[in-house]
Formats: C-alpha cells, sequence, structure tokens
C-alpha cells in the first residue's frame, strides 16, 4: 500500500502511483471490547496508512458499541482497500466512509466537529483581549484564575487552528483536542 | 448447586478445553508443555478421545497443524505454553494467515493477577499475535472459556480461514466454570462473512466468458479451501467451457496435471504458456486467487488488454492489487455451481471456432517447453530426480510438502498435482523449515499414505529436530533431500542481482545426513548416480520407517524460466536462452531496487 510514497517501480515490482491522494472521514462500528482499538490502530499502521486524526467512545452502552471516527488519507484505491480492511476485523460491525456517503447524498462534507480545550494566560491589558477574542469564536470559559483561563471551544477543526493562532501571542499555555466527530446530514443513519 | 444437569456442566477450565475441542471435532492436537499449560497437559493424559502429538518445537507444532489442515480440509490445533512458547508459535501463525490454513493455536499464559508484572515466561501473546491472527482472545473468565473455543473454531474455519488464539492464563485453566456446548455458545454478531455470490455479477461473469476469444481461468489457493466439492465443480466449468487453466502454487492439484486444458503453474517461475497466456488473454477468470506479486510480475504490464473477473470469499482481496471488472464475493464452491449452472443455461454457446486461434496460440508457446532441462549422464539433474519420484508414486495415495527455495518451485514444476488437497507448501510467507513438520502433520492425517517432504539441504536443516517426533510417533516420512550444497535459490537470485558475489549462501559443514537420520532411529540413504536413482527411490518408498534421503544433485541448476524482477509476462527468461551472461544481465538497474 501507499504505492505513491514509493520511488518508481520500488519493492516488488510496484508501479507509480499517479492518482490524487483524498482525506476521507471513516465511522467505525465495533463491539466495545479489550484490544478492538490496537486492532483498528495496528491495522492502520502495519499496512502502512495514514491517521490524520482518531477519536473513540461508546455509543451504545446496551449493546457494547463504541464508534470510532478516522480521518485517513489516500488514493480512492488505497481508501477502498482500508475500508476492505477495517471490515474483516471481527469485532467491527460497519465501516461508512462518510465522505464518500456526503458525495452520494449531494453534500460537500459531512458535518465534522471537534472539541477543544485551550489554557491561556491572561493578565492586566492582555486578559481583555483575550475574551474579547474568546467571545468572537464563542468559546467558553470554564475554568479561570486572576492569571490564566481555559477556554472551550467547539466547531470545525479549521475554526479551533485560527482560534489557538490568533490566542497564542496572548499567552497561550496548553491545547488539547478531541479529535474530530463526524456524521452525515439528513435523517438517515450509519 | 441441587441441578444435577448443571452440575455435570461444571468443571475445570483445563477440562472445558478439552471438552470444547473433543465437541469441534477434534482428534489430533500437535502442541510442546510447558509451565502455564501444565493443567491442561494433565487433562491430556487422563483421556484417550484427542491423541497429542509432541513435537520438538513450537514451530514444528504449528506447520504439522497446517499440513494436518491443508490435507484434510478441517482445522489444525496446537497447543502451547506461554512466553517463549507463544513467540516461536508466531511464524507458523503468519503462515497460515498469508496462505488461509485453519489453525487453532491455544497458549498458555500466566495467572491473570500476574499479567503485566513481567512474570517468568510472561509475553503479550494477544499483542503479539493482533497482526499474525484472524483473530484472538485471552480469556480471563473461565465461564466465557468454552464459548470463545467454540467462536475461535467458527472463525477459524469460516469465511476466508486463518489462524486464531486463544490464550488461556493458568488460573484460568485450575477455575471451575460452566461448559456451554457448542450449540448453545453465542456468536459474535459483527462476524458474518458471505458465501454466496451475487447472481447478477456471476451472469454478467458468464456472459463475458461466453464472448471470449481469449479466456483463461486463473485459479488458487481458495478453490482447495472451498473443499473437494469446489475442485469437482472446477473441472466441470473447464469441461463446459474449454477454458485453458492455469494456477497458483497454493492451488495446484485443484485441475489434474494430466488434464487437457492444463497450462501449468503460472507466476514467477512458471510455465511461459501459462504466463504468456495471462498476458494476452481478453477475459480472465480469477478463482480464489489474490493477485500475489510472484504471480503478476510488474503491474503495470500485467494482462493489459483483458476484462477480469475476480471470486474470491475476502472482500479486501478485490481491487488491493489489480482493479477487476467483475468482481464477485463469494464461497468459491457456491460460486462455482452457480457458474456452472448458468452456463449450461446460456441461449447461444460460444462456437468452438471463436477460440481456435487462441488454442493454436497456446500450443506454440506450449512447444517452447520451458521446463526443459538438459539431463547428465554423471550428475543427477535436480529435475530429473523429481520426474522420476513422481514417476514412482504413481498410482499411490501421495502427499507432497516442500521447504522453501528451488526445490520447492521444481517440486511445483514437475511433479504433476492430480487431486486437490495433496500439495502442502509454504506459499504466501515462504518459510523454509515447513515441509518436515507439514508432513508429520498430513501422515498423522493420512497414516497410510505415502508423505514426502522435498527438500533444500538448507531448509530442511531449519526443522530437523522433528525427527524425533516422527520416530517417537510412528510417522514414516520421507524427506527427499535435493542437496546442492547451497541455498540454490539464494544463489540464483545473487547470480542474478549481486554479480555473482555467493554471500553466505554456501552451506560449509553440511552434516551427514545418512548418520543423522540414524542418529535419531531413522533411515538414512544416499544417492549420487542418476543411474541408481529409481532403484533407491523405490527402496525408500517401501522403507516403513521415517527415511533422509540423501539426494546429491547438479550444485549450480537454476530455476527456470523465470519472471526477473521489474519484467512482464511475456518477458520471461527461459531455461534454453539463460546463459551466464542473460543471466548476469537479466535484472536492469531499476529492477535491483526491486528484490
Amino acid at each position: 500500500m501507499n504505492a505513491h510514497q514509493q520511488p518508481t517501480g520500488s519493492a516488488y515490482f510496484i508501479s507509480p502511483e499517479t492518482a490524487k491522494v483524498e482525506s476521507h472521514t471513516l465511522s467505525v462500528l465495533v463491539t466495545n471490547e479489550p484490544g478492538v482499538l490496537a486492532r483498528v490502530i495496528g491495522l492502520f499502521s502495519g499496512r502502512g496508512y495514514n491517521i490524520e486524526s482518531l477519536t473513540v467512545s461508546e455509543t451504545e452502552h446496551e449493546s457494547h458499541l463504541s464508534r470510532i471516527t478516522i480521518v485517513t488519507n489516500g488514493t480512492p484505491t488505497v481508501l477502498e482497500q482500508i475500508k476492505a480492511q477495517l471490515e474483516r476485523i471481527v469485532p467491527v460491525h460497519r465501516v461508512v466512509d462518510l465522505t464518500v456517503r456526503a458525495g452520494q447524498l449531494g453534500q460537500e462534507r459531512p458535518i465534522e466537529r471537534e472539541v477543544a480545550l485551550i489554557k491561556v494566560a491572561g493578565t492586566g491589558e492582555g486578559r481583555a483581549e483575550v475574551l474579547r477574542l474568546a467571545d468572537a469564536f464563542q468559546a467558553k470559559v470554564v475554568d479561570a484564575t486572576v492569571g490564566h483561563f481555559i477556554f472551550e471551544i467547539t466547531g470545525k477543526s479549521s475554526k479551533i487552528d485560527q482560534f489557538v493562532a490568533v490566542v497564542k501571542p496572548l499567552g497561550l499555555i496548553e491545547v488539547c483536542r478531541t479529535g474530530i466527530a463526524a456524521m452525515n446530514r439528513g435523517p438517515q443513519g450509519m | 448447586m441441587t441441578d444435577t444437569a448443571d452440575n455435570g456442566n461444571r468443571m475445570t477450565g483445563a477440562e472445558i478445553v478439552l471438552r470444547a475441542l473433543k465437541d469441534n471435532g477434534v482428534e489430533h492436537i500437535f502442541g510442546y508443555p510447558g509451565g502455564a499449560v501444565l493443567p491442561i497437559y494433565d487433562e491430556i493424559f487422563q483421556q484417550d478421545d484427542i491423541q497429542h502429538i509432541l513435537v520438538r518445537h513450537e514451530q514444528g507444532a504449528g506447520h504439522a497443524a497446517e499440513g494436518y489442515a491443508r490435507s484434510t480440509g478441517k482445522v489444525g490445533v496446537m497447543l502451547v505454553t506461554s512466553g517463549p512458547g507463544a513467540t516461536n508459535a508466531v511464524t507458523p501463525l503468519q503462515d497460515a494467515l498469508m496462505d488461509s490454513i485453519p489453525l487453532v493455536c491455544l497458549t498458555g499464559q500466566v495467572p491473570t493477577t500476574l499479567i503485566g508484572s513481567d512474570a517468568f515466561q510472561e509475553a503479550d501473546t494477544v499483542g503479539i499475535t493482533r497482526p499474525c491472527t484472524k483473530h484472538n482472545w485471552l480469556v480471563k473468565d473461565v465461564n466465557e472459556l468454552a464459548g470463545i473455543i467454540h467462536e475461535a473454531f467458527r472463525i477459524a474455519q469460516t469465511g476466508r480461514p486463518g489462524p486464531v488464539v486463544v490464550d488461556i492464563p493458568k488460573d484460568v485453566q485450575f477455575a471451575t466454570g460452566t461448559y456451554v456446548p457448542p450449540s448453545e455458545a453465542s456468536a459474535s454478531k459483527s462476524y458474518k462473512p458471505k458465501v454466496n455470490g451475487d447472481l447478477k455479477a456471476i451472469q454478467a461473469a458468464v456472459e463475458l466468458m461466453a464472448t471470449a476469444r481469449r479466456p483463461i481461468l486463473y485459479t488458487g489457493g481458495g478453490v482447495i479451501n472451498a473443499g473437494p466439492e469446489a475442485s469437482k465443480l472446477l473441472r466441470e466449468l473447464v469441461e463446459l467451457t474449454d477454458a485453458p487453466i492455469t494456477s497458483t502454487l497454493m492451488g495446484l492439484g485443484a485441475y489434474p496435471a494430466s488434464g487437457k486444458n492444463w497450462l501449468g503453474m503460472l507466476g514467477m517461475h512458471g510455465s511461459y504458456e501459462a504466463n504468456m497466456a495471462m498476458h494476452d488473454c481478453d477475459v480472465m477468470v480469477c478463482i480464489g486467487a489474490r493477485f500475489d506479486d510472484r504471480i503478476t510480475g510488474r503491474l503495470n504490464a500485467f494482462s493489459p488488454n483483458s476484462r477480469k473477473v475476480h471470486i474470491d470469499i475476502d472482500p479486501s482481496s478485490i481491487n488491493k492489487n489489480v482493479r477487476v471488472d467483475i468482481p464477485i464475493i463469494g464461497d468459491v464452491g457456491r460460486v462455482l455451481e452457480d457458474m456452472v449452472r448458468l452456463w449450461r443455461a446460456l441461449p447461444k454457446k460460444p462456437e468452438k471456432t471463436q477460440t481456435a486461434e487462441w488454442r493454436s496460440s497456446i500450443e506454440t508457446w506450449r512447444a517452447r517447453k520451458s521446463f526443459s532441462y538438459k539431463n547428465s549422464n554423471d550428475v543427477i539433474m535436480p529435475q530429473y530426480a523429481l520426474e522420476r519420484l513422481a514417476e514412482a508414486t504413481k498410482g499411490r495415495d501421495t502427499y507432497i510438502t516442500t521447504e522453501v527455495g528451488q526445490h520447492q518451485m521444481w517440486a511445483a514444476q514437475f511433479f504433476g498435482f492430480e487431486e486437490p488437497n495433496h500439495w502442502m507448501t509454504s506459499g504466501g510467507l515462504g518459510t523454509m523449515g515447513y515441509g518436515l513438520p507439514a508432513a508429520l502433520g498430513v501422515q498423522v492425517a493420512h497414516p497410510d499414505a505415502l508423505v514426502i517432504d522435498i527438500a533444500g539441504d538448507a531448509s530442511i536443516q531449519m526443522c530437523i529436530q522433528e525427527m524425533s517426533c516422527a520416530i517417537q510417533h510412528n510417522l514414516p516420512v520421507k524427506i527427499f533431500i535435493l542437496n546442492n550444497q547451497y541455498m540454490g535459490m539464494v544463489r540464483q537470485w545473487q547470480q542474478l542481482l549481486h554479480g555473482n558475489r555467493l554471500s553466505n549462501s554456501y552451506t560449509e559443514a553440511m552434516p551427514d545426513f545418512v548418520k543423522l537420520a540414524e542418529a535419531y532411529g531413522a533411515v538414512g540413504m544416499y544417492c549420487d548416480d542418476p543411474k541408481e536413482l529409481d532403484g533407491k527411490i523405490a527402496e525408500m518408498i517401501a522403507v516403513k520407517a521415517p527415511v533422509i534421503f540423501d539426494c546429491r544433485v547438479a550444485n549450480l541448476a537454476n530455476c527456470f524460466p523465470m519472471i526477473p524482477s521489474g519484467k512482464a509476462h511475456n518477458e520471461m527468461l527461459l531455461p534454453d536462452e539463460a546463459s551466464d551472461e542473460v543471466v548476469a544481465t537479466a535484472i536492469d538497474a531499476k529492477g535491483r531496487q526491486l528484490v
């Protein structure tokens, strides 16, 4: 796999890859059992696929189901292979390529959102500036002392990137992001 | 507990293991004891239903179980201890994964309370074996043990078969719990292999085949895995369509080598006619094979003008290496059944003339006799030795296993397999040392058959310790060593790619194989004269004991024909063209990076 990264005619007769690399978001419904995340991640590292973002949490407690959201990239052939390989894992129930699905539904992208906690130092004049920016980005203060704020911000990854960038010069201390949660628009489930 | 029925199902974990194996139809297990599996070995001691074959190394247990599985269609079972027992099992597990062999591997584990403490003989077995199994489990509760073992058997043998590991901590083996029979065990809802092919796609495939002017069937190990019925159906399909047929290394025997449509094996060391036909065909029907790189050669020159049908039970095999026009996901046997039926129902079958030109092209290629070699009166040519061996075993129930290397390719080229499940070789992983333990597994399953491990002098030494197992269990396997005193295939590549610098491919300090056989209590034989070969082979077959046959062959013979690295199917190197100079320049600078 990852033929696009290999030089022309690399190991074992691999032909040059000319197809374009795309970024896709996959939803993977799995049985919530020990080791299931390791199986999914091991597949990606073992076969040389990329993970841009990964989130996982139990979503249906009674039926022991967890939903993993993975943002990955590859050529269309590689993306098809990733989906097929994921489906081969025994505790995997379903894999939906949300990006492909969005296309089928006539939409540009699935809904993709991220939550971040962002700690910023804020004293004196800078304090008011930080709060003004937070307000503009609809970031909520969840903790504060006279010396700092922690903001909770939700939105597209690009919005969080932007907020982080603007508060950085004002005294950014640390950032924690959840990775992307995603689903398709419309009334149907995955 | 007042309910007696329930009491009958209360037992220790070790008892549950034995009961679950029995209820899954297991008659033989291959294993090696150790601290963390002693409770299970204690149960084995106290029963007679399941026979335990004691190997001399856990790798041997795995390959023996593979040979057993491959020759019977049943699940092979191995039992090893924790830590080194489990890590030694990794090679056969990966081997079984790549060749789709159903294997259940039970491993002992340190007690649950010690897991994670770096206890004696502790290893993270489920972690280590996760990428080399179809699925694996760590059993933490004795009440889940029976259900997990049943599920292990189901997963190992359904869908695309493969190896599974059940890791059982020692305290779980001692603990008392409730046994659940297979019929009452709950199956994982997420695992649902698709066995029936989509009828519309099958119909489209049949119609495409009917329009073909240059058809070819390319079959693989999936046909063998689908059971003997699938091989019958394949033969029927060939008969009906009159299409030429080739097979991968793993699929040999599904269609008989004596059949009139047989082209021989394809791929890197396949026949000229098979590879040329693959390159020039207009309709390719791939049945239970996976477009492996040893098969396709250079991908962008692989069968450029054909429409391709691919039948496979594993959806991830479809479009993995080669894009196909009609994918059919399902069990090969079921799909072949539909194909045969739909072909019969075609309103108009193609005329013979439609493929006349194709058949004549194939005859031209066949006339090239790509497996030919120059025989000698003084030294035994390896190809000649195999031809004589094949001749001597005709009409007998013969099973062949191999190690990995030149001898393996020659065996595939020269032996001529007539039936499925009679050819056991390590195809995907290419594991040297596979052949002897695999032969033992085959012999356990078929005590009266003639089982021959065609070996090389280097490979055989990788699992030679299993001679002890052969003696202990009266398994009269025949080890036929094509001894050229080189790691022949390594040397061949060094000649092709590395300016004939034979770095470490010469096996100095070769043991005296005859004495070695005798040291183990087996029979040792030696032959270096072509005139004596037939007599000695007959003698070997007649011996009712394990034999090591040291067949001294021409040291520098190489394995041709060959698709050199980076070349296409129609750029094969043929034996009569393979002069020293051609060999030295067969692979250009670009191709040299490829291997």
